[in-house]
């Protein structure tokens, strides 16, 4: 066992758990908050960060990425991230479980998510309360979704025993097929193989009429369309317990991005139309949304520098989910507090960690954040392990400018 | 006859453009020089002398990822009669086959100082990504489902030399038109051009929005003929049906087959076109394809090898050293 020096983050604005920004400072004993507040001084022995009147908020939490890339994460302010089980090979035993969760430690937290079905093939359900044992926080189908309705109601339904959330993907898979973008004019116009965006509405509905059969909890980690936001709202409305995700791009985004045959820009679910991102952005205001996800997938030229519909789906986010969540508060959309809502109680929950909220007792993962500071992404010059994002050479604000992972400071590189 | 919005500028402001990636982004008096730099290839290509040595000692490669017989061999016939070496890369014995990625085929032929490389792909959006990574001028003979530039502008060659002018010219395309971008090229060129195009298929092969493009959508093909000046016809293209989207080829052409019963419900003097390859007794019946007075079918092969030539010769101008052209 490491004996941890204790720390206080000084003169900072504090990020409370209820919203509110307030001056003051967090001590950390031991890798927990000891003490929060306006009257908290650094004790003896103490190593002392001052924050210089910075917000200080808790560490980001990400559910569902599809690689662990430190340098990204830390950079982005992330301290935990959801592992989804589309690796190579896939989390569907306890022993990779076991392996990815420790796979980030000391400085960065991994919560591997039990692929739901072996191999992620929507057949046969995967040893999930051995790998719940071996540390998976949650389940997740993985970028598909399970096509049989009887194997993802008896997903549920243990699952729904186990008291672990299954974190889906909601696109029909009869309807999608092979599309890489939207049914629209933008994909008819460059000749994509295309799905309409109702193939997210419909396994939606069927899955939460699953979920509620089950008596079980469902995340779905992308709700990009109007008609899908309708339904868990709907559900969310009926007390059933649907919580809904979404990546920045379907806020910043619509199927406009992919007209010059971007393969940064292509992603899944696909890019939706102008109609569906004002509609994802009216779900993070009245509070559909539950989660902000990077979703981050760092892809290098062997899979983006292709024909869009050769190339693989995905993009590398965890530099840009802060910042482009901060876009929400300068347009007024949300306040600060329910931005670390997003990014970082409401994933903390999701997963059952002791994380996301400057409060006592809790885990200190800590990031000091300059909201205004400007700066450009340059996918030349990312701290991912690649560049793919659809959001290079635009200006940006909001700059993590200190992190701690459990009280200790973590050394980032590329923070200038 | 030349309206004034064909009327285009003395020298190489008459296309200022480095390749031919698609119809889009071309203006319409772009498109009209191209057809009238055409003409002079069809004259020539009718006489007994079917060469002249205006590309000779350039390089133009031929680099098909996708099979084709007739578009390929257009391409060589019409590189060939302007007097350039034409080489063809055949994709079932190129290292494409042994994992090589599209970007470093396209080094390559870059490399090997190409002065014009001609490529079709089957991936929309192919042949502008190796466009951007080479030197040349670069043709596109067809990607994916995006665009056929040269087919849309050898079928509008084929019209000017049958019909009276494109304003106001009822132009139906029926088939295949999710699959096809010999109809998204026709669509953008007969509509740059003024006719009215008008589209008829099943639902589960129209695009989406396809509307936005400026066309009328039917699904019933008897009405989509009434009033027809031109009706061009599209296969159904099975190899890139991924499940089922027609019950079967019988019941196809009962709905969408152009039999000499269903033209007569076009325009009297309406004519008849197809891309290639036909299948016969599908789209169309035999007795329509081969009618002497109204099918274009093989005009738009000869035409064909004109349009590319002209556009070799435009493309290649820089390259020759001829002064302003892009």
């Amino acid at each position: 066992m490491s004996i941890q020096a204790s720390l206080t983050i000084t003169g900072g604005q504090l990020l409370l758990p209820d919203g509110t920004v307030t001056p003051g400072a967090v001590r950390c004993e031991g890798g927990f908050i000891t003490a929060v507040g306006a009257g908290v001084v650094p004790q003896k022995g103490d190593t002392v960060h001052d924050a210089a009147g910075r917000i200080v908020a808790p560490g980001l939490v990400d559910i569902g990425v599809f690689a662990i890339d430190k340098p990204a994460f830390h950079f982005g302010g992330i301290t935990r991230a959801a592992l989804m089980p589309d690796q190579n090979p896939p989390l569907d035993v306890p022993a990779r479980v076991r392996f990815a969760a420790q796979s980030g430690k000391p400085d960065f937290w991994v919560h591997p998510l039990a692929a739901a079905t072996q191999g992620l093939e929507g057949t046969s359900l995967a040893e999930i309360a051995m790998m719940r044992d071996a540390g998976a926080r949650a389940v997740a189908t993985g970028r598909r979704w399970i096509g049989d309705s009887g194997t993802m109601l008896r997903l549920l339904q243990y699952t729904g025993m186990l008291g672990m959330i299954v974190i889906a993907h909601a696109e029909d898979a009869g309807i999608v097929g092979n599309a890489v973008a939207t049914a629209g004019e933008m994909a008819t116009r460059l000749g994509l193989p295309s799905a309409p965006a109702q193939a997210e509405a419909l396994a939606i509905a069927r899955d939460i009429t699953l979920a509620e059969m089950a008596s079980a909890a469902i995340h779905f980690r992308n709700v990009t369309t109007a008609a899908g936001l309708d339904l868990v709202r709907a559900a969310k409305a009926r007390g059933l317990h649907v919580t809904a995700g979404i990546s920045p791009a379907y806020f910043m985004l619509s199927d406009l991005a992919i007209g010059a045959f971007r393969t940064f820009t292509h992603l899944s679910p696909a890019l939706r139309c102008e109609e569906d991102r004002k509609a994802v952005v009216t779900a993070i205001k009245d509070g559909t949304i539950d989660v902000i996800t990077s979703g981050h997938d760092p892809r290098g030229p062997e899979d983006k520098r292709l024909p869009f519909s050769d190339s693989a789906p995905g993009m590398a986010g965890a530099e840009t989910l802060l910042p482009l969540t901060l876009n929400l508060v300068r347009d007024g959309v949300i306040d600060i507090g329910r931005a670390f809502a997003l990014l970082s109680t409401n994933p903390s929950r999701l997963l059952g960690v002791n994380a996301g909220r400057l409060a006592v007792g809790a885990e200190a993962d800590i990031a000091v954040i300059d909201p205004e500071r400007p700066w450009i992404v340059n996918s030349d010059k990312m701290a991912a392990a690649a560049g793919n994002t659809p959001f290079d050479r635009q200006p940006v604000q909001g700059r993590v400018l200190a992190l701690f992972k459990g009280g200790m400071a973590v050394r980032r590189s590329n923070s200038g | 006859m030349t309206p004034p919005e064909y009327t285009y500028p003395e020298g190489a402001l008459a296309f200022p453009h480095r390749g031919l990636v698609g119809i889009a982004g071309l203006a319409p008096h772009e498109i009209w020089f191209l057809l009238d730099e055409a003409e002079q290839w069809v004259e020539m290509n009718r006489g007994a002398q079917k060469r002249r040595e205006l590309l000779s000692g350039l390089t133009i490669i031929n680099a098909f990822f996708e099979n084709s017989t007739r578009t390929l061999l257009s391409f060589e016939i019409a590189g060939k009669r302007l007097g350039a070496d034409v080489v063809n890369m055949a994709v079932a014995t190129s290292s494409v086959k042994k994992g090589e990625t599209l970007i470093d085929t396209a080094m390559t032929l870059n490399s090997m100082r190409a002065d014009a490389i001609v490529i079709r792909h089957a991936s929309s959006g192919a042949v502008q990504l190796i466009a951007d990574k080479v030197d040349c001028p670069v043709l596109n003979a067809g990607d994916g489902q995006h665009e056929h530039p040269t087919q849309a502008l050898l079928d509008a060659l084929t019209i000017r030399h049958a019909k009276r002018a494109f304003n106001g010219l009822r132009v139906t395309i029926c088939g295949d038109i999710l699959h096809s971008r010999v109809a998204r090229s026709n669509i953008l060129c007969l509509n740059s051009l003024g006719a009215e195009v008008r589209v008829c298929a099943p639902p589960a092969l129209m695009p989406a929005d396809i509307e936005r493009m400026n066309v009328t959508v039917f699904h019933d093909f008897d009405e989509a003929l009434k009033g027809a000046d031109v009706v061009m016809m599209l296969r159904l293209q099975m190899e890139r049906m991924e499940g089922q989207f027609i019950p079967s080829p019988r019941e196809y052409r009962h709905l969408y087959g152009l039999t000499l019963d269903r033209l007569a419900r076009a325009e009297p003097d309406a004519l008849v076109m197809h891309p290639g390859p036909m299948n016969r007794g599908v789209e169309i019946d035999s007795n329509v394809a081969d009618h002497i007075e109204r099918s274009l079918i093989t005009r738009q092969v000869e035409m064909g090898v004109a349009i590319r030539m002209a556009c070799l010769d435009v493309l290649t101008r820089k390259g020759r050293g001829m002064e302003g052209w892009a």
